[in-house]
């Protein structure tokens, strides 16, 4: 039974891990199916976790935080498409640019406004947070291991935030796959050209596309702020942006197996705050750092094509110019 | 906008370009300042003066242009093989990590003898480092942006490993090794002036700088005055014309990572021998990412490396007098600045590059 327990504790604690991993991944397969590097996925979700924070700190109320959340992811998304859509200015370097100056203003705008040392003030009441709910009954449920523990940890006892991921990954698979916006948006990360010959305007799409995508690391980072955490912290994200654009080049940029990547990559997370210092049969102590790097480690495999093979979108990267 | 409709004279697209994105980014940061409620004179001219005004000001601004003049000169060699190094902090880890060994087991020989072992060893790791993510993207296409990202959460990995589990200092609980023996110190600067007769405020500035300034020699040297620099540069520009030539693109893309990885290495030079004595957690501590923003603002030629390098210096030091003396601002206040130079020098150098073309049209046909 104590195994069982275990097990469950950590599913439940992977899928607190995957959510935001899940959000961030969706959002970079909309920019990188459009063509746009989706490198800028940290610095958003950074800019978010901190102005949720903020904003839920000072009116106490959690959903304006995700408002301001996504408002900033937002407005970072959109001086990324204007420097690299609008002025075809170099993808990579202009996410770099973002992520390094969002880490900053971040810990320098909380230092200014609440005088914390670069933190926001702890969010201690209730409607400040996205906190867990439980289901009916799960109380009761937990006397009945087998199934009950299932329904208490990993049904029951989350925020409202993992919930909608769990409806979010098929309404992008949706609206990737089987909607115009969706064809057209793939088409002009595959062959740009040819969805300009067809009169419709590649600008435009990759627009609406690196929108979506900021507006989606908008909750993730409120998430990271406002419901995994109380309060905004430097660096926060912690490579989470990369990570999660790991797990989309794991998924070889589609839905699904994306989600499986996150899923891993979490699961990997979750196990290593278990095994800390745990001594297993036959391997001993495995380093938890070994077990952290798994997930980048597993993603440079799979570029190398040692284990599948990740196709990119044609088009990824490369500014559009009609003359050439 | 066709190509030759923004296409600017030399001296402009060298040196008038850079400056008005910089003048972009550097008036973006005052109302930064202004917005966290502190005046914009008085940080630049506190900015300025802590890094320029004093000796020891001065000695802190070029030791810190030192770290980001090796971590340039990376990104550089790899930009004119038309290759992204984003891995140049990972590469600064572990080529601090040959570093670091060479002076904890062969500290205790004389320092004619480890210099030259130590920046050897700091190149071969810092190169090592870099050759998977070389060899991945010359012979098996993968991206080497997303592998060098990768590959700098390994070594980060890698090294908290190291740190926290081998090389630990016995009873101690900070993750850092024991100090180096006395023969891997690098002679500070001020005791090598003193030495010729010059006093000079004791700071941490140290003889790496001379080896950062004689990189920048070799790089120059060896990407603009040989054979094979100018197979590099072909390689960058154009493969296709680089494989006419008879030119390997995958050799010279392994090649270019390798100097470029070796060069990142060197970062410990400074940092570890120069200053730190010991290894620790996350020393390089953005220096790899910086050196980004100083190719990008030095146009990766190795003298504007050199200014764009002191000007990152400066902004360190000065960015640390700064947070002494206004309650508003802190250290990462600096970052946002180096963010928004980025940005301007890098992301959106477009945006100025069109009217400042047109401006320069009118002149001609006046």
């Amino acid at each position: 039974m104590e195994t069982y327990t275990v097990i469950v504790l950590t599913l439940a604690a992977t899928l607190r891990v995957a959510t935001p991993l899940v959000i961030a991944a969706l959002a970079g397969m909309f920019s990188e199916r459009a063509g746009v590097i989706a490198l800028g996925l940290e610095g958003m979700m950074l800019g978010a976790a901190f102005s949720a924070a903020a904003v839920s700190a000072v009116s106490g109320s959690a959903w304006l935080g995700l408002g301001a959340g996504i408002a900033t992811a937002v407005a970072l998304a959109s001086l990324l498409a204007f420097a690299t859509v609008t002025h075809r200015g170099n993808q990579v370097v202009a996410a770099m640019a973002v992520n390094i100056m969002v880490s900053g203003l971040g810990p320098t705008l909380a230092l200014a406004w609440f005088g914390l040392g670069g933190q926001t003030p702890q969010l201690n009441e209730v409607a400040q947070r996205f906190t867990a709910f439980a289901w009916p009954w799960s109380q009761t449920a937990r006397e009945h291991p087998l199934p009950g523990l299932l329904y208490a940890e990993l049904l029951s006892g989350h925020n409202l935030i993992v919930y909608l991921t769990v409806a979010l990954l098929p309404a992008s698979a949706w609206l990737l796959y089987r909607t115009r916006f969706g064809l057209r948006l793939r088409a002009v990360g595959e062959n740009p050209h040819a969805v300009d010959t067809a009169g419709i305007s590649v600008n435009s799409l990759r627009y609406q596309a690196v929108l979506i995508c900021g507006a989606l690391c908008g909750v993730a980072g409120t998430y990271l702020s406002t419901a995994a955490s109380a309060g905004f912290t430097r660096d926060m994200t912690a490579g989470k942006g990369y990570l999660a654009l790991a797990a989309l080049i794991f998924g070889k940029w589609k839905p699904y197996p994306t989600l499986g990547a996150c899923l891993l990559f979490a699961f990997t997370d979750a196990l290593a705050a278990r095994l800390q210092g745990v001594a297993l049969p036959l391997v001993g102590v495995i380093p938890v750092q070994f077990i952290l790097a798994l997930p980048y480690v597993l993603t440079v495999l799979l570029l190398a094509g040692f284990v599948g093979k990740a196709v990119a979108p044609a088009a990824i990267g490369v500014p559009y110019s009609k003359e050439k | 906008m066709s190509a030759t409709a923004t296409k600017l004279p030399r001296w402009a697209e060298l040196a008038l370009l850079p400056a008005v994105n910089l003048l972009a980014a550097l008036l973006l940061s005052g109302v930064v300042v202004k917005i966290l409620g502190e005046s914009p004179w008085a940080a630049c001219r506190l900015l300025l003066g802590g890094a320029f005004g004093s000796q020891d000001g001065l000695g802190y601004t070029l030791y810190y242009a030192t770290n980001f003049m090796f971590t340039g000169l990376a990104v550089a060699v790899a930009y004119h093989a038309g290759l992204f190094n984003i891995g140049g902090e990972g590469q600064a880890y572990v080529g601090g990590l040959g570093v670091g060994l060479v002076g904890l087991w062969l500290g205790h020989l004389p320092f004619l003898v480890v210099m030259p072992l130590a920046i050897l060893a700091g190149a071969a790791f810092g190169a090592a480092w870099a050759f998977i993510p070389a060899w991945l993207q010359a012979r098996r296409g993968s991206h080497i942006v997303i592998t060098t990202i990768m590959f700098n959460f390994i070594a980060a990995a890698l090294m908290t490993y190291l740190l926290v589990n081998v090389l630990i200092k016995p009873g101690q609980q900070s993750p850092e090794t024991r100090e180096f023996g006395p023969g891997a110190a690098m002679p500070a600067a001020h005791e090598l002036l003193a030495r010729i007769g010059i006093t000079f405020a004791p700071s941490p500035l140290n003889f790496a700088f001379f080896l950062a300034l004689a990189a920048a020699a070799l790089v120059w040297v060896l990407v603009w005055r040989t054979r094979w620099g100018y197979a590099l540069r072909v390689a960058g520009q154009n493969q296709a014309a680089a494989v006419y030539a008879g030119i390997s693109p995958p050799r010279i893309i392994v090649q270019a990572m390798l100097l470029s990885g070796a060069l990142a290495g060197c970062f410990g030079l400074n940092e570890l021998l120069g200053s730190q004595h010991r290894i620790l957690v996350d020393f390089p501590g953005g220096a790899g990412f910086v050196g980004i923003a100083v190719a990008l603002m030095g146009r990766n030629h190795p003298a504007g490396i050199f200014l764009a390098a002191v000007l990152f210096g400066a902004l360190a030091q000065g960015g640390s007098q700064l947070s002494f003396d206004m309650p508003k601002i802190n250290r990462d206040t600096v970052v946002v600045i180096q963010g928004l130079v980025i940005l301007f020098c890098g992301a959106l150098e477009n945006v100025f590059r069109g009217p400042l073309a047109a401006l320069f049209r009118r002149k001609e046909a006046a």
